[in-house]
């Protein structure tokens, strides 16, 4: 089979559910910037309709359809690329892919009626027992079902590939690809079993009462690690490919494993760390997922290192020089599938220090709960990761529709702005909740803002919120042209990269993932387990309100 | 380990390790040895029994001890009730704090007061007030239309 052909049959699936991860960029966008301008007192939800010019549902929708849905959409299109050319073979399943395309859709549809008619302006945490129409609960966990589906194809069509090549290492990428599924299959049992148990019946009233910090506690054991799973896509990017893309080679093809393999372990027994100020819960608890947060520090330090040198080592080998003078050798205006992963790792790394602050046991309650975490998790989610999907997409939607990217200079541009809005945006957002402004409010009319004080913090989250509405426009001006215009065919392929040392020994278990799974239902059922089940069956059960 | 990691790879991972045990090393020592807390268990109450088990009975202000008061506030959509509360300055104040609806929360910039206000759960949390001063606090979790509205204040008079 050549290599066009074996992404024939899957092509269409991948390139609509890119598409609608763009619908819910596009989307969600809006909403993000009438907050950010509420940031600096302006109030534009007044000129919208009933009952979209809410803030809190606006709120909602941003957080649902870029939180649960720009990204699901995206990670199941890009993973199953990632599994199809890492094996050279198309899904094993193309019933299941179907199936995944389908559940997805309904449950996005599902959840997002309610939210727009304000039937469920829960926010994407939907924290009981504020309660939400049950459509809400169940087309979220429709998607949540579509990426099980979506990670039991990637393992069918790897167990068939295992079947023609026993003795063969299974290649890098869709290793990364299975270690993902693998993370977010434990990972995901937290908000799964919220759902499943509690949330849908109730609301659909099954059930009078729901416990709230059992809830609460279910949210947080899926809602660190789906960084995680937001992440990582990312790393096989920035791993197996970026390299290629500047010339380069990959650093260490075992570390790299390594890496993936570390986030299993570690992501999820650390979610306490999103519920420190949380009353219930006994400080030594909190404690031990603090010890584990800096674990899964770790990979990404290690990432730190290897990535850079991998480009580095790249940029050398296209004449780049000097100790720092290299960095200019990269092609920063000239590739943005390039630059926009270069500029998304400057934001990461400093995502990454004002991470440590938030996991830091007495600075987190400086920061909880205020403007200072949506400016950490700017720079990491709609920084970092965003703009390596966005960079991705410029060989993607050529790849998969076989068209031309319709204007590399535009994607340039759109790129760099994209990072200058971000990080304006997130630097006042980090100086409004250093001054103690709370996120999550509708600020523009609340009684106890300081505008006057926050004057400057404020403009620049409006500023970067207005340069990120004209990135973003851009970004789906450039995929629209490519996808109905271009008339040019598209040269473009997976780039993959080289392992810079050849590998001929690998140690076993840097090519297997149950024994990592094993590992982590161990320390999941010491990090999490008791605290459920004493608050499960102890603490008490509430009613639900609806306050909106 | 494998062989193709690179010797500039494995510093940078033994220096990796070091930092993040030091970490580690900072983390133990500022919870056992200087005593840094974050909030922990301090009990249960069910929403519908705050209005009749003390001390939510009857919120406010009540001295415990010489220059110590605690200070009971029941949050509900959209008020703290008491939404004020008058100390003297240089009194330290341990806050009980629960909810008769949904999740709330109580910050006061500039103290390091920052909880959760769970319904079914008591909050506990102890500040001494050595500036005179008006003190905002206001709710920081969502919970419904009102959400920005619901704050309070404390004021702390020179004595
Ligand atoms: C046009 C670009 C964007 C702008 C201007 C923007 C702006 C904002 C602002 C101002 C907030 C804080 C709202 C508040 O706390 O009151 C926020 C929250 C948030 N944003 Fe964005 N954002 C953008 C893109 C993104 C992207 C691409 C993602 C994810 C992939 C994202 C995910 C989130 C999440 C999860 C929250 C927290 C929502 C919550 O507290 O419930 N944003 N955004
Ligand atoms: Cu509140
Ligand atoms: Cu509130």
């Amino acid at each position: 089979m050549n290599l066009a052909e074996i992404y024939r049959r899957d092509a269409w699936h991948m390139r609509w559910s890119l598409y609608i991860s763009f619908v819910m960029l596009a989307i969600g966008g809006f909403y993000g910037t009438l907050q950010a301008l509420d940031k600096m007192g302006v109030d534009l939800y007044r000129y919208l309709p009933d009952p979209l010019y809410r803030y809190y549902l606006g709120l909602t929708v941003h957080g649902v359809t870029l939180g649960w849905m720009f990204t699901v959409f995206f990670i199941i299109a890009f993973l199953n690329l990632v599994t199809i050319h890492g094996l050279r073979r198309p899904l094993a399943s193309p019933g299941l892919a179907k199936a995944t395309f389908g559940l997805a859709v309904l449950g996005a549809v599902a959840a997002l009626i309610p939210t727009f008619t304000n039937e469920a302006s829960v926010l994407w945490t939907f924290y009981a027992p504020l309660q939400a129409h049950p459509a809400f609960y169940i087309g979220l966990t429709a998607i949540v079902v579509a990426t099980w589906t979506a990670g039991i194809n990637a393992y069918l069509t790897w167990r068939s590939w295992k079947r023609e090549h026993p003795n063969v290492r299974t290649p890098l990428m869709s290793f990364a690809a299975l270690t993902t599924w693998a993370m977010w299959a434990l990972a995901s049992v937290g908000v799964a079993a919220s759902m499943l148990f509690q949330l849908i019946p109730w609301s659909s009233g099954l059930l009078a009462q729901v416990n709230p910090l059992l809830n609460r506690s279910l949210f947080w054991f899926t809602g660190h690690p789906v960084v995680y799973f937001w992440l990582l896509p990312a790393y096989i990017s920035w791993y197996t490919m970026l390299p290629a893309q500047v010339g380069g080679r990959l650093f260490s093809e075992s570390l790299a494993r390594l890496v993936f393999l570390a986030f299993i372990p570690f992501s999820i027994p650390t979610g306490l760390h999103h519920m420190f100020p949380d009353p219930g819960i006994p400080h030594s608890t909190k404690l031990l997922h603090a010890i584990l947060t800096f674990a899964v520090v770790f990979p990404s330090l290690v990432t730190a290192f290897t990535v850079v040198a991998s480009v580095e080592e790249g940029a050398r080998r296209n004449g780049g020089t000097g100790r720092f003078r290299w960095i200019l050798r990269l092609p920063w205006l000239t590739n943005p599938a390039v630059s926009g992963q270069l500029l998304g790792m400057v934001l990461f790394a400093t995502g990454g220090i004002t991470g440590i602050i938030n996991a830091s046991y007495g600075m987190n309650l400086v920061v909880h709960n205020t403007m200072w975490i949506p400016g950490h998790l700017h720079t990491q989610v709609a920084g970092a990761v965003t703009l390596t999907w966005m960079a991705a997409s410029f060989w993607l939607i050529p790849l998969l529709t076989g068209k031309k990217l319709w204007s590399v200079r535009l994607s340039t541009l759109q790129v760099w702005t994209w990072f200058f809005g971000m990080a304006i945006m997130a630097r006042g957002m980090h100086w409004m909740g250093m001054a103690g402004v709370p996120r999550r409010v509708h600020l523009t009319y609340a009684p106890y803002a300081l505008f006057d004080e926050w004057r400057l913090a404020g403009w620049l989250v409006g500023a970067g919120g207005v340069l990120l509405f004209l990135s973003g426009a851009l970004f789906l001006y450039v995929i629209a042209m490519t996808v109905w215009f271009s008339r040019s065919p598209a040269q473009v392929e997976v780039p993959e990269a080289k392992p810079l040392h050849p590998v001929e020994r690998m140690p076993l278990v840097l090519d297997r993932i149950t024994p990592w799974v094993t590992v982590t239902v161990v320390l999941i059922a010491i990090a999490w387990l008791p605290s459920i089940y004493r608050i499960a069956t102890t603490h008490p059960y509430v009613q639900g309100w609806r306050l909106w | 380990m494998a062989t193709d990691i690179d010797r500039y790879e494995l510093t940078w991972i033994y220096i990796c390790v070091v930092a993040l045990l030091v970490l580690f090393g900072v983390l133990l020592y500022s919870a056992y040895a200087l005593g840094i807390h974050v909030e922990t268990d301090v009990g249960q109450i069910h929403p519908a029994q705050v209005a009749t088990t003390p001390p939510f009975d009857q919120p406010g202000l009540r001295m415990i001890g010489p220059d110590h008061y605690e200070a009971v506030i029941v949050a509900r959509a959209w008020v703290f009730d008491p939404p004020e509360i008058r100390v003297p300055v240089g009194s330290t104040v341990t806050f009980k704090l629960t909810s008769i609806d949904v999740i709330h929360g109580f910050k006061i910039p500039r103290t390091g007061i920052n909880r959760m206000i769970v319904p079914g759960q008591i909050s506990e949390v102890t500040h001494r007030f050595d500036e005179p001063g008006t003190y905002t606090f206001f709710c920081h979790e969502y919970c419904g239309s009102g959400h920005h509205i619901m704050n309070g204040g404390i004021v702390v008079e020179p004595r």
